[in-house]
This record gives C-alpha cells, structure tokens and sequence, in this order.
C-alpha cells in the first residue's frame, strides 16, 4: 500500500526534475520563442525587453516556489513560543545574534510585531536583543532572498544578508548596552499573561510538507502581481532607458547618495517582493550596488508604518534612537559596499 | 459555546473571522463570536502569533489560518 507520504514524496520528486529541467533550458527557450516563434530582430529594444520579460518571469517565479516550499517546511520547526523560549536569559551580543537569526527563520508577520514585542518583554528577554529579531525579520526573508539571487545572484545576495543580520545584530546589541528599557511605554511591563505556556501542536512531517505546499499557494497568490509589475518595470527600463540614467544623481561620485537613498527609502513602505525589482533597475542604470542595498534595507526595514504601530509600545525617544541607529548601520553598509564595488 | 478570534484587524485575522462564522453556522452550533482587536488582551491570552482561535478561553489556533473543515473538527469538540 502506498502510504500518503510516500505519494507526496513521488510527487515531489517528479516536480522536482522538471523544475530542473525547466530552469536549466530556461534560456535557449526564451530565445527559441523570441528568435523562431515571434521572428523577432535582435538587439532591438523591444525585442530585447521581450526576451528579458519572458526569461526572468518564468525564472523568478520557479525560484520563488522552490525556496518558499523549502522555508514552508522549515518554519513549521519554529515558532514564536520556542523562539521566546531559547532567548530566555540569553546575555546581551550572544542574544542579539542569535534573535538576528533566528528572526530569519521564525514565522512572522509585521501585524504581529507588538504582540510578539510584548511577550518578549514578559519573558525578561532585554529590548535590545528584541529588536535585533524585529530588525533582521522583516529585512532578511525568503522573498527578499529569493528576487535577490534570481535578479543579482548568490554573491550579492549573500552579502545582502551578512550586511542585514550585522546591522540588525549591532543595532540590537547598541540598544541593550544603553538599557533603553525606560523609553519602553508603562503600561507594556504590566500586561500580563494568563497562561504562559500554550501547549505546542503536534506536527507530522506530512503536515509540515502541506504547510510547505500552503505556503507556497499564500505567498505566491499574495506577491505575485507585484513580481510581475516589477519585472515588467525592470524589462522596459532594460530596452529603453539610457545605462547611465541615473549615475548623475545616485553615481558613485556623490557622497551624498547612500543617505540620501535611505531618507527617500524611510517613508516608502513596501515588502521585498515590490522593492527589489526597483533596485534592479537602479542599479542597472548606474546607481552603485551600496547605495542600491542600502535604500532596499531601508524601505522593507525601515517604514513610517511600522513605525506607527511600535509607537504603541515605546516612548517616542527609543523610536528616534531605534530609526536613527539602524539608519546609520544601513549607511555604513552602503559606504562600505560601494569603497569595495 | 465562547469563541473569540484575537487579531489586530490584518488580513489574515479577518479571515480568520469570517472562516470561523461560516464554521458555526454550518454546525448549527450556539456560539457567541467575538472579534478582540486590543492588544492588551490579546497579550493576556499568551498569544505572540495573532490571529489565534480561543474557544471557551483555550487558545486553540495561533499564527495562522486554519481551513473551514479544521475549524469545524475543533469546534465538533
């Protein structure tokens, strides 16, 4: 008898050799429908933004599948609860790092963040090292990882997280050397729960495949306009506007332009899915790899939005020091980044 | 039968709510529906994953949306 997991586990094998193969003949089909099927010149604008479109589409989207089954399956291991748990009486630096990286691989959603922020605090985790996880959450996920290897590849997306998890893991540190915990709102150290520990749900690993496949379906539905857009975006920048567009403004030469990306990024408010199509095309036209990452981690880090909802749970002054040391980490990312490209 | 769904108004918590309605009237059951969005109590639950499913004052769901026919087996219970 063929049990459900094994079923799952034929399925996945077989949609596992085509997304293989598909991948890899990714770009002799994109030019066989382009060069054979259309009859398309090449080198023209159009068909050039054509063939970029209908190549990273397809190439975004299996990517985005694959590591969001993988990370699906992955974050139903961890879970808010157990996260509490493990930063319990964890001292100051060790803490930091480790809610920088466990921030990568707990489930999160920025909705959450004050109630998360507040069970943090009722188990006597410091602020400081609450914060490296609210920092590195939003700024490294799959997604972002995801678009940035597909549009960039493995090295600047690399970077991308070492920089983001040392950001998030100094700014935190910084915070709890200062012991911040006045500028916390009263009433946050009052609040009090009924039951601490709610009991874990059992988990099977078929489940947990399901949870991958969910995931997928959700994330997938949720962002998918937004990739598209951002692609369509990227290809007719790609065929249309001139290299060096934006190198006048946002170039090298200017001292200016890492702050100035950052500033532009705080008010924006968007997830990795609808910035990182925008920083391809900036960086593409001339805007250097530092300033791009920097206004990138500015925007999904940084956001008027989410600074709304911390107001709630913090005095106005720890706000100001929270925006303004992760804003300075960012800016010394971007320095650092562009002396080295 | 006391069901509240703790959530602070995002997408996912309204769902949540509208699932967890078509549940109870698909059962026939008598239950009250309550939607709590202050955090404070939210907190007081022990949850740090919104939205949850509280039935009789037991967190049942946390962090995420269960489908129709999982909330009808909790509720069966």
């Amino acid at each position: 008898m063929i049990t459900y997991l094994k079923k799952n586990i034929i399925y996945i094998t077989i949609l596992a050799v085509a997304w293989v193969v598909f991948y890899k003949y990714l770009s002799p089909i994109t030019d066989f429908i382009i060069d054979d099927v259309f009859r398309l010149e090449a080198g023209k604008h159009l068909t050039e933004t054509l063939r970029f479109f209908i190549f990273e589409v397809p190439k975004v989207f299996l990517l985005l599948v694959l590591i969001i089954f993988i990370v699906g399956i992955v974050r139903s291991y961890f879970s808010a609860e157990k996260t509490r748990k493990v930063l319990k009486g964890k001292s100051l630096f060790t803490g930091n790092i480790m809610a920088a990286l466990l921030g990568i691989v707990t489930p999160f959603c920025s909705c959450s963040a004050i109630p998360l922020f507040l069970g943090f605090v009722e188990a006597g985790i410091p602020i400081g090292i609450t914060f490296s996880f609210l920092i590195a959450a939003p700024m490294i996920n799959e997604i972002a990882v995801v678009l940035l290897i597909g549009l960039f590849g493995w090295k600047v997306t690399l970077i991308y997280v070492l920089t983001g998890l040392t950001v998030a893991i100094l700014s935190g540190w910084l915070i709890g050397v200062f012991k911040l915990e006045k500028y916390v709102a009263d009433w946050v150290f009052k609040a009090k729960s009924n039951n601490q520990d709610i009991s874990e749900e059992k988990v099977s690993f078929e489940e947990r495949i399901k949870l991958g496949y969910t995931s997928v379906k959700e994330i997938v539905g949720k962002i998918w306009i937004y990739i598209l857009i951002g692609i369509a975006v990227g290809a007719g920048a790609h065929g249309y506007v001139p290299e060096d567009f934006l190198s006048e403004l946002m170039g090298k030469a200017h001292w200016y332009s890492v702050p100035l990306a950052i500033l532009i990024g705080i008010p924006l408010y968007s997830n990795a899915a609808g910035v990182i199509p925008i920083v391809s095309v900036l960086i593409e036209k001339g805007v250097t790899l530092g300033t791009a990452l920097a206004f990138m981690m500015s925007v999904v880090g940084l956001s008027l939005p989410e600074i709304i909802i911390l107001k709630k749970v913090l005095k106005i002054q720890l706000i100001a020091i929270f925006v303004g040391v992760v804003a300075v980490g960012i800016i010394i990312v971007g320095y650092i980044l562009n002396l080295i490209y | 039968m006391e069901i509240k769904v703790l959530g602070s108004g995002c997408a996912k918590c309204k769902t949540l709510e509208k699932v967890t309605r078509e549940a109870v009237e698909e059962l026939k059951l008598d239950a009250t529906i309550e939607k709590i969005e202050d955090i404070q109590k939210i907190v007081e639950y022990g949850v740090m994953m919104t939205p949850a499913l509280v039935v009789d004052g037991e967190v049942v769901v946390k962090g995420r949306v269960p489908k129709l026919d999982e909330v009808k087996t909790i509720l069966n219970k």
